[in-house]
C-alpha cells in the first residue's frame, strides 16, 4: 500500500479528476443504448474512485509530514503561471467523502433509476469530476470551471426521469446558479484586479500587502465571491431554490446532492481561511462575524422549514440546511477546534443525509404499494413526463412459482431494516447519542464554550451562545419533526404488505449507517484528522510554503545540451 | 474609455437585473445573457484599458504592462463566454420543456391572477 502510493504520487493527485471524465467519454461513446454495461463500468470507475481517495487520505494522513500538503502541476508550468491542484487533509477527506456518497447513489440508481432517462451515467461521472476537481484546484478560476462542469452535470441530473416539478424546479435552480456564477465571476475578477494573480496561495501572499486604497475593492470582490459560494452552500436568504430542486430530485440524485451545498462550505473555507488569516493584519478573519450571523439564520431558517413541512423529502431538504448553516457558523469563529469538530460533524451529517434521501425514496415506494397497485403504467400515459419506473420485471428477471420477481421479493426484516435506519438517520442529523452527529456537536460546543483553551477566564461571545443555544434548538426541533414523520409513516399504518426491498437498494444506506457508526467507533482518530486538517487550515504558511515553492519538473530536452530549440 | 466601458457596464448590467427580476421565463433568459455580457465586459476592465496593445511578445520591445495587454482576462473571458453560452443554451432548453409542460411562459409555470 505505502510503497504503490508512494510510486503514484504525485501523479495520484489528478487521477481523482481525469478517472471520472475518462469514464464519461468512454460511457458517451457508448451511446444511448447498454445501459448494464455502462451500469458495471460506472460501478467498476466509482470503486477505483473510492480507493484512489483512500490513497490520498492514507498519504495525507501517514505520509504527508505534519500538514501534509501535495501539490500537482498538470501543465508543468511554474507557479504562479499554470494551474494548480493541491490535495491537503480537508481535500483528501472531502473527495473521500464525494466517491463514498458517489458509489451510494450509483448502486441505488443502478437497481431501477438509471433506466428513467438518457445518459444518467456520463452525467453522474461528470458531476463527480466537478466536485473533485473543485476539491482539489488551488487557483479561483479553476474552482469556478470546476464549478460550472458540476453545475451543468446537477442541471441534467436534477431534470432526470423528468416530470413537472423537477422542470419547474429545474428552472429555478438554473437561473439562480446562472446569476451565481455571473457573482463568482464578478467576484475573480475583481480579486485579480487588485492582487494580480489567480492562484490562491499567491494571493494569500499579495493581500497583507494590499494598499489602504485598494483594501476596500479587496474586501468587495471577496465578499461578492462569498456571496457565490454562499448560494451553493443553501446561506440564508438566498436558499429558497434548495428546498424544492432537492426534494423534485430523484432519491440517488439527491444522495449526490448532498454533497453539493458541502462544496459552498468548503470553497468558503478554503478561500477565507488562505486570504484572511488571523495574522494578515488589517484584514484578519475578515468577514467572519458575517459568516457567523449568516450561519445562524440559515439554521434557524433551516430547523423551523423541517418542523413546519410535512412531506419526508423536503424535511430532508432542510435538514441539508440545517447542516450547511451549522457548518457556515461554526467555521466562521476562526478557531481550529471548532473548525476540526465542524468538519467532523460535516462527515457524519452528509453520509446521514444522503442516506436519509435514499431511505425516504424506500419508504415512499413501500407506502405507495398499499394504496394503489404496483403497476404504474396507467399512470404514465396519463402523464407522458410522470413517473417513468418499471415496476413490472423486466424480461431477463428470474420468476419463482407464483410468477413474483425473485430479486424483488420481501424479506420479513425489510420492515424493521427501513425502520431502524430511519432512527439512525434522525439520530445522526438531530445530533442525538450514539451517532456521530451527536460527538460532532459536543466537540463544537466545547469548544465554543472555551474559546481560548480550558483553563482560560474568557467566556464565548454573544454570537457562541446563539449558536450553541440554536444547536440544541436545531436538534430538538429536528427530532421532534423527524418521529412525528417517522410515527406517522412506521407505526400509524396497518394491515399494511411487508415491503419489498431490493439489495442493491438497501445496501447503500446500510453501508453508510455503518459508516456513521464507525465515524463514532473511530472517533478519535477521525477526531484528530480533522483537527489537524482545521490546524492546517487557519495556519495556511505551510501551505502557502509549499504551493509556492514547488518547482516544475525539468524537462529533458531543457536541460540537456541542445534545449530549447528555437 | 473608461466612462464609455463604464457606462455599457452599468447599462448592460442594469437592463440584465431588471430583466431577470421579470416574471416571463424569456425575459429571465435574456437578463442572464446580458448580465453575463456585464460581466465579461468588467472583467476586461479588471485586466488593463489600453489601445492598440497586444498580449503576444513581440521581438525587442520589454514584455510589461507598458507594452502589452494584460492577456490572462481575455483567456478568462474566452472561457466565461463559452461556459456561459452553454448554461444559457441549457436554460432554454429547460424554459422550452416549461413551456409545454404548463402552457405558461411564466417562470413559476403558473399566471398570477
Amino acid at each position: 500500500m505505502r510503497s504503490l502510493i508512494e510510486w503514484l504520487m504525485p501523479h495520484l493527485i489528478i487521477a481523482p479528476i481525469l478517472l471520472p471524465m475518462g469514464t464519461a467519454v468512454i460511457m458517451l461513446l457508448l451511446g444511448d443504448t447498454r445501459r448494464p454495461l455502462k451500469a458495471v463500468v460506472n460501478v467498476v470507475s466509482c470503486l477505483l474512485g473510492l480507493f484512489i481517495a483512500g490513497a490520498l487520505v492514507y498519504w495525507a494522513q501517514k505520509m504527508g509530514g505534519p500538514q501534509a500538503v501535495g501539490v500537482y502541476l498538470p501543465s508543468n508550468w511554474p507557479i504562479p503561471y499554470g494551474i494548480v491542484l493541491v490535495v491537503d487533509r480537508l481535500s483528501a477527506m472531502m473527495l473521500l467523502l464525494s466517491s463514498i456518497l458517489g458509489l451510494g447513489g450509483l448502486l441505488f440508481a443502478v437497481a431501477r433509476w438509471h433506466k428513467a432517462g438518457v445518459h444518467f451515467h456520463p452525467l453522474f461521472q461528470l458531476q463527480l469530476m466537478g466536485l473533485n476537481g473543485a476539491f482539489l484546484t488551488a487557483d479561483l478560476f479553476n474552482l469556478f470551471v470546476f464549478f460550472e462542469i458540476m453545475l451543468t452535470a446537477s442541471y441534467g441530473l436534477l431534470l432526470h426521469g423528468s416530470g413537472w416539478p423537477r422542470v419547474r424546479s429545474g428552472l429555478h435552480y438554473i437561473a439562480v446558479n446562472l446569476l451565481a456564477s455571473s457573482m463568482f465571476l464578478i467576484g475573480v475578477a475583481i480579486l485579480y484586479g487588485v492582487t494580480g494573480t489567480l492562484n490562491l496561495a499567491d494571493m494569500a501572499i499579495m493581500v497583507p500587502a494590499i494598499s489602504e486604497g485598494d483594501r476596500g475593492l479587496l474586501h468587495a470582490g471577496a465578499a461578492i465571491l462569498a456571496i457565490a459560494f454562499l448560494v451553493k452552500a443553501g446561506a440564508w436568504p438566498l436558499n429558497f431554490w434548495l428546498a424544492p430542486a432537492y426534494s423534485a430530485a430523484s432519491a440517488p440524485v439527491g444522495a449526490l446532492f448532498a454533497i453539493m451545498t458541502k462544496l459552498g462550505v468548503y470553497s468558503v473555507l478554503r478561500v477565507w481561511t488562505l486570504l484572511f488569516p488571523n495574522d494578515a493584519g488589517v484584514s484578519a478573519l475578515f468577514g467572519g462575524p458575517a459568516l457567523v450571523w449568516i450561519g445562524i439564520a440559515t439554521l434557524t431558517f433551516g430547523a423551523i422549514g423541517v418542523i413546519a413541512t410535512q412531506h419526508l423529502s423536503r424535511m430532508a431538504s432542510f435538514c441539508v440546511i440545517v447542516s450547511s448553516g451549522t457548518l457556515m457558523a461554526a467555521l466562521g469563529f476562526g478557531q481550529p477546534g471548532v473548525t476540526g469538530g465542524a468538519l467532523y460533524y460535516a462527515l457524519g451529517s452528509t453520509l446521514a443525509i444522503s442516506a436519509f434521501f435514499l431511505l425516504i425514496e424506500l419508504v415512499e415506494r413501500s407506502r405507495e404499494e398499499d394504496e394503489k397497485p404496483a403497476y404504474v403504467s396507467e399512470l404514465d400515459m396519463d402523464d407522458p413526463f410522470g413517473y417513468p419506473v418499471d415496476l413490472m420485471p423486466t424480461r431477463d428477471v428470474n420468476l419463482d412459482d407464483d410468477e413474483n420477481e425473485l430479486i424483488g421479493q420481501a424479506i420479513p426484516a425489510a420492515m424493521a431494516f427501513l425502520g431502524l435506519a430511519f432512527i439512525a438517520c434522525v439520530l445522526t442529523m438531530a445530533g442525538l447519542p450514539p451517532f456521530s452527529g451527536f460527538v460532532g456537536k459536543f466537540v463544537m460546543l466545547t469548544a465554543l464554550l472555551n474559546p481560548s483553551g480550558v483553563d482560560s477566564p474568557a467566556g464565548p461571545s454573544v454570537a457562541a451562545w446563539t449558536l450553541m443555544a440554536l444547536l440544541i434548538g436545531a436538534g430538538l426541533l429536528t427530532t421532534i419533526a423527524l418521529s412525528r414523520a417517522g410515527s406517522r409513516y412506521f407505526w400509524a399504518p396497518q394491515n399494511r404488505p411487508a415491503p419489498r426491498l431490493r439489495v442493491i437498494e438497501s445496501l447503500p444506506i446500510g453501508a453508510m449507517l455503518v459508516l456513521v457508526a464507525v465515524l463514532v467507533w473511530q472517533a478519535d482518530p477521525i477526531l484528530r484528522y480533522t483537527n489537524a486538517a482545521a490546524r492546517g487550515l487557519h495556519d495556511p504558511k505551510e501551505y502557502i510554503g509549499t504551493v509556492i515553492s514547488t518547482k516544475p519538473v525539468p524537462s529533458p530536452t531543457a536541460s540537456g545540451e541542445g534545449g530549447l530549440r528555437r | 474609455m473608461e466612462i464609455i466601458l463604464a457606462m455599457v457596464i452599468g447599462i448592460l448590467g442594469g437592463s440584465g437585473v431588471w430583466l431577470v427580476l421579470r416574471p416571463r421565463t424569456f425575459q429571465v433568459l435574456m437578463g442572464l445573457s446580458l448580465l453575463s455580457y456585464a460581466v465579461n465586459l468588467f472583467i476586461f476592465a479588471m485586466g488593463s484599458l489600453s489601445l492598440d496593445k497586444e498580449p503576444i511578445v513581440r521581438p525587442g520591445l520589454v514584455p510589461n504592462l507598458e507594452n502589452y495587454t494584460d492577456p490572462l482576462p481575455q483567456a478568462l473571458v474566452l472561457t466565461a463566454i463559452v461556459i456561459g453560452f452553454a448554461t444559457s443554451a441549457l436554460f432554454l432548453v429547460v424554459l422550452l420543456a416549461s413551456r409545454g409542460l404548463s402552457d405558461t411562459d411564466h417562470v413559476d409555470g403558473e399566471e398570477r391572477e
